[in-house]
């Protein structure tokens, strides 16, 4: 075996050259690097209301920015990270990148529509951008009525158009995996070969297209209630403030999975590679996928323990999410037992996987005391809501969307990035990462209500902890932005498999050609096949 | 330097301590659970670190009998805590059957009280220690929530609708109110106090001054200035039903159904009489929507709540 290893001559991104080939480009790859642009550009914009927030915080006393900013900074951070950056993430970068060269395809189902899903998600991010360079949205990222319709003199018919452009982006791109999934897997790749990555990504693409159509109504409905007075949701036009928070939780609930079941898919990815070992109960973990999709739509009546709903619907939903909780248990339990008797390599990625474990495990985990609904009772609407989520969203989607990034960046780009950095960079948002949110789960139960631009001075100490966390946070997550970025021209070259994993993605170069395989691959073993795939190259190696 | 840091919040009320109790049971579970977990994590991390480049791992696919019990072992521990948390959740749902009622209204940015006596407050609610207090609560303009910590108790604050809350505070002091629901430019300004009261001190403070009369007679004189009384009379002869007596009881509806008279019904047959008209009686009572204000509103239902005492007469 050779030292030296070369970019391959011809590959996705020097086949064609100038602006029009990207934009016009009808490549999944590319499209996925499309979209690890505009994500990228949205993950920063939000951040940086992230930060203007906790600086804030750092006094009990609104004295950085005025009430009503700082309302629309913790609006438009909402928005711009839910809907703009957690959701379409990991499907719209990793998954298009990944998925047709994962099941051995050329390309998606439909790789016209898929460029079309990418310029509706521009036109939606420019709609959303305009709401908030002309003055922005004050809201709360859950355009609670009636405030939202009657009250709030801010943008919310450009936002709300905004999100509703964008859902339609993701309700193409769900479709499109879904056929993809189903029609073009190479011969041999059956179900049950099917990497654990594709599962969950065909369990999100359920939710995107099932669930997707229900926002985008609400929020016309929020629009057309504030322009022509139509009394939905208002009682003084004789409508029903509940009903559309049971409309936008009916989506925005199933949305976290949209968020997290896609990470969960990078790590059993991470997790087989890096321990070089089967996942431990694929099937249970695949069908978990599933479960929480469909369980997941069962439970938005969670969000409104306390909002008016009946006694008995507050009951049913409680049952119903401690049910959705087995499924995220099961997933992380044959993580960790995959993790027995592997061969674990310390890299990067599986850093992240590790910290994602960690991470969420302790997100489910407080997700029984909101589920719990005795105990909700005290704790919804504060800081531990802020903290559990961030827990599941920051520690959960962002952790994994980043070790996947780290995972295939080689095969993305040809080359790898500085590995000491890397790790560093790990550590550094693991660390800024707890010491952002851990304090905030005290902060709730001593009853720190959430959207406080001032509050009492006792608080102050837990909250100038979370403040510095977030700065260690933020510089974290710079520093692979620039070392990712330094790799394009002068990282090493990767190598067609520099994890020695296996997967169809690593048997094709890297980057991959315009067409992902010289040969259509015919498949005829299972995932993770680490057993085989030694014993071939022993024999290789032999012969 | 953590002397002065709260780390757990006081406990005042008689719900408190079952909330605590629920808490520290799910805190332990999720401590030992993290524990394990990351405890698995790291020990195999290091005990299974790969030795030579081109070690694999073992070739182990799984196990039926660890899944049955990570399917089965947590459900019956989230049984556990869905059945506590309901039976906590039951106990909040369900006041005691004797309560200090108080009115409560919402509005951008600040919390009016009216108390049956006749005071009225803003921002600061006064009660006794001891005694079971019911809030009946709405709002003005958008949603609010009613949140004293130290109570463990939370409820929104809707428009159009009453929604209730109780507590029993166990201690003397002054407790923090917020509002919980983001409700616009000064939600963060939309707080207050519960100012918690020996009983005598609180008999003190309800003697000294009141500004005008009872709740209750408030809610007569509106009656009277609003001419209700000339269709609801107390005698059985007016085109609208008697009233005494009405409050709590069953009614039969024009369409064959019954409902309970409760404060929603009151107000809705004040601002939308049509919606449920009794049985016997002609759909001729004008709306007062627009006519009178939230706190009016509630004044007029603790006054015909207070007429009591009059034995029934059976409508015709």
């Amino acid at each position: 075996m050779s030292n030296t290893v070369f970019l391959p001559p011809r590959h996705y991104l020097n086949e064609e050259y100038g602006i029009a080939s990207w934009l016009l480009t009808r490549d999944h790859k590319r499209i996925g690097l499309l979209y690890l642009a505009a994500v990228t550009f949205f993950f920063f914009i939000g951040g940086a209301f992230a930060v203007l927030i906790r600086l804030e915080l750092a006094t009990p006393v609104g004295d950085l920015v005025s009430d009503e900013t700082y309302n629309k900074l913790f609006t438009m951070h909402g928005v711009t990270m839910v809907f703009f950056f957690l959701i379409p993430a990991i499907p719209s970068v990793l998954g298009n990148f990944l998925i047709p060269i994962m099941i051995g395809a050329r390309d998606l189902a439909f790789p016209k529509l898929n460029l079309a899903s990418w310029y509706i998600y521009m036109i939606g991010g420019l709609f959303t951008t305009y709401a908030i360079v002309t003055g922005g949205l004050d809201t709360g990222w859950t355009f609670y009525t009636p405030y939202s319709t009657a009250s709030s003199t801010s943008n919310v018919i450009s936002a709300a158009l905004g999100i509703f452009i964008t859902g339609f982006s993701s309700i193409l791109t769900g479709l499109n995996f879904i056929v993809t999934i189903h029609r073009m897997r190479a011969p041999g790749m059956t179900w049950f070969r099917l990497p654990l990555f594709i599962w969950s990504h065909y369990a999100t693409s359920l939710i995107m297209v099932l669930g997707t159509p229900v926002i985008a109504i609400t929020l016309l409905l929020v629009a057309t209630e504030r322009v022509f007075r139509f009394g939905f949701f208002d009682p003084a036009l004789g409508g029903d403030p509940v009903l559309f928070q049971h409309l936008f939780w009916f989506y925005s609930h199933p949305a976290v999975y949209i968020m997290i079941l896609p990470s969960m898919g990078v790590v059993s990815e991470l997790v087989a590679a890096f321990c070089r070992k089967p996942v431990f109960g694929y099937g249970f973990v695949a069908f978990a996928s599933l479960g929480i999709a469909v369980l997941g739509f069962l439970v938005w009546g969670h969000h409104m323990f306390v909002a008016g709903q009946s006694v008995y619907a507050a009951l049913i939903f409680s049952i119903l999410s401690f049910l959705v909780a087995i499924p995220s248990a099961v997933k992380v339990f044959n993580w960790t037992a995959t993790m027995y008797k592997g061969s674990i390599a310390w890299e990067t990625p599986m850093l992240y996987a590790i910290g994602f474990i960690g991470l969420f495990t302790i997100g489910g985990l407080t997700g029984l005391f909101l589920a719990s609904v005795g105990l909700d009772v005290h704790v919804t609407d504060t800081y531990f809501i802020i903290a559990h989520f961030h827990y599941i969203m920051v520690g959960g989607t962002i952790m994994g969307y980043l070790g996947g990034l780290h995972y295939w960046w080689p095969k993305i780009s040809g080359r790898l990035y500085n590995e000491w950095l890397a790790k560093f960079s790990a550590l550094v948002i693991f660390l800024g990462f707890n010491l952002t949110f851990f304090p905030q789960f005290i902060l709730g139960y001593l009853g720190m209500p959430r959207r406080y631009h001032a509050y009492p001075p006792e608080f102050q100490v837990l909250n100038v902890l979370s403040s510095a966390g977030a700065s260690i946070l933020g510089v974290g997550y710079l520093i692979p932005m620039a070392y990712l970025m330094w790799s394009l021209r002068y990282g090493r070259v990767a190598g067609s498999n520099p994890w020695g994993a296996v997967g169809l993605e690593w048997t094709t170069t890297s980057p991959p050609p315009m067409d992902n395989f010289a040969v259509t691959p015919e498949v005829t073993w299972d995932a993770y096949d680490y057993q085989s795939a030694a014993a071939a190259r022993q024999s290789t190696q032999s012969g | 330097m953590w002397s002065g840091i709260p780390l757990f919040p006081e406990r005042a009320s008689t719900m408190a301590s079952r909330v605590d109790a629920l808490y520290f049971f799910l805190l332990g579970i999720a401590v030992f659970f993290s524990l394990l977990i990351a405890g698995l994590i790291v020990f195999y991390a290091v005990r299974y670190r790969r030795r030579a480049p081109d070690d694999i791992g073992a070739n182990i696919h799984g196990s039926m009998l660890l899944e049955a019990a990570w399917l089965v072992i947590p459900f019956f521990i989230t049984m556990v805590i869905f059945f506590w948390g309901a039976s906590v959740f039951f106990a909040m749902a369900d006041p005691p059957d004797e309560t200090l009622a108080i009115y409560v209204v919402g509005k951008q940015w600040m919390w009016k009280f009216q108390h049956l006596d006749g005071q009225r407050e803003i921002d600061e609610l006064h009660v006794p220690v001891g005694r079971p207090v019911k809030l009946i609560m709405t709002s003005e303009d958008v949603i609010h929530d009613f949140f004293v910590p130290a109570f463990r108790v939370k409820a929104d604050v809707l428009p159009g609708r009453y929604t209730s809350i109780w507590f029993q505070p166990t201690k003397a002091g002054r407790y923090h109110l917020f509002c919980a629901e983001y409700c616009g430019t000064k939600h963060s300004g939309m707080i207050g106090q519960v100012v918690v009261m020996e009983p005598s001190e609180y008999q003190t403070w309800l003697s000294g001054g009141v500004p005008e009369g009872s709740l209750a007679s408030a809610g007569a004189k509106l009656f009277a200035d609003l001419a209700c009384n000339t269709c609801h009379r107390p005698d059985a002869q007016g085109r609208g039903p008697v009233l005494e007596g009405l409050f709590g009881s069953t009614v039969t509806l024009q369409n064959g159904e019954t409902v309970v008279v409760d404060e929603a019904y009151v107000r809705e047959s004040i601002l939308t009489p049509s919606a449920k008209i009794t049985a016997g009686f002609q759909p001729i009572m004008p709306t007062f929507q627009g006519l009178v204000t939230e706190e009016q509103l509630l004044e007029l239902v603790e006054y015909i709540k207070s007429l009591k005492g009059l034995p029934q007469v059976p409508t015709r």
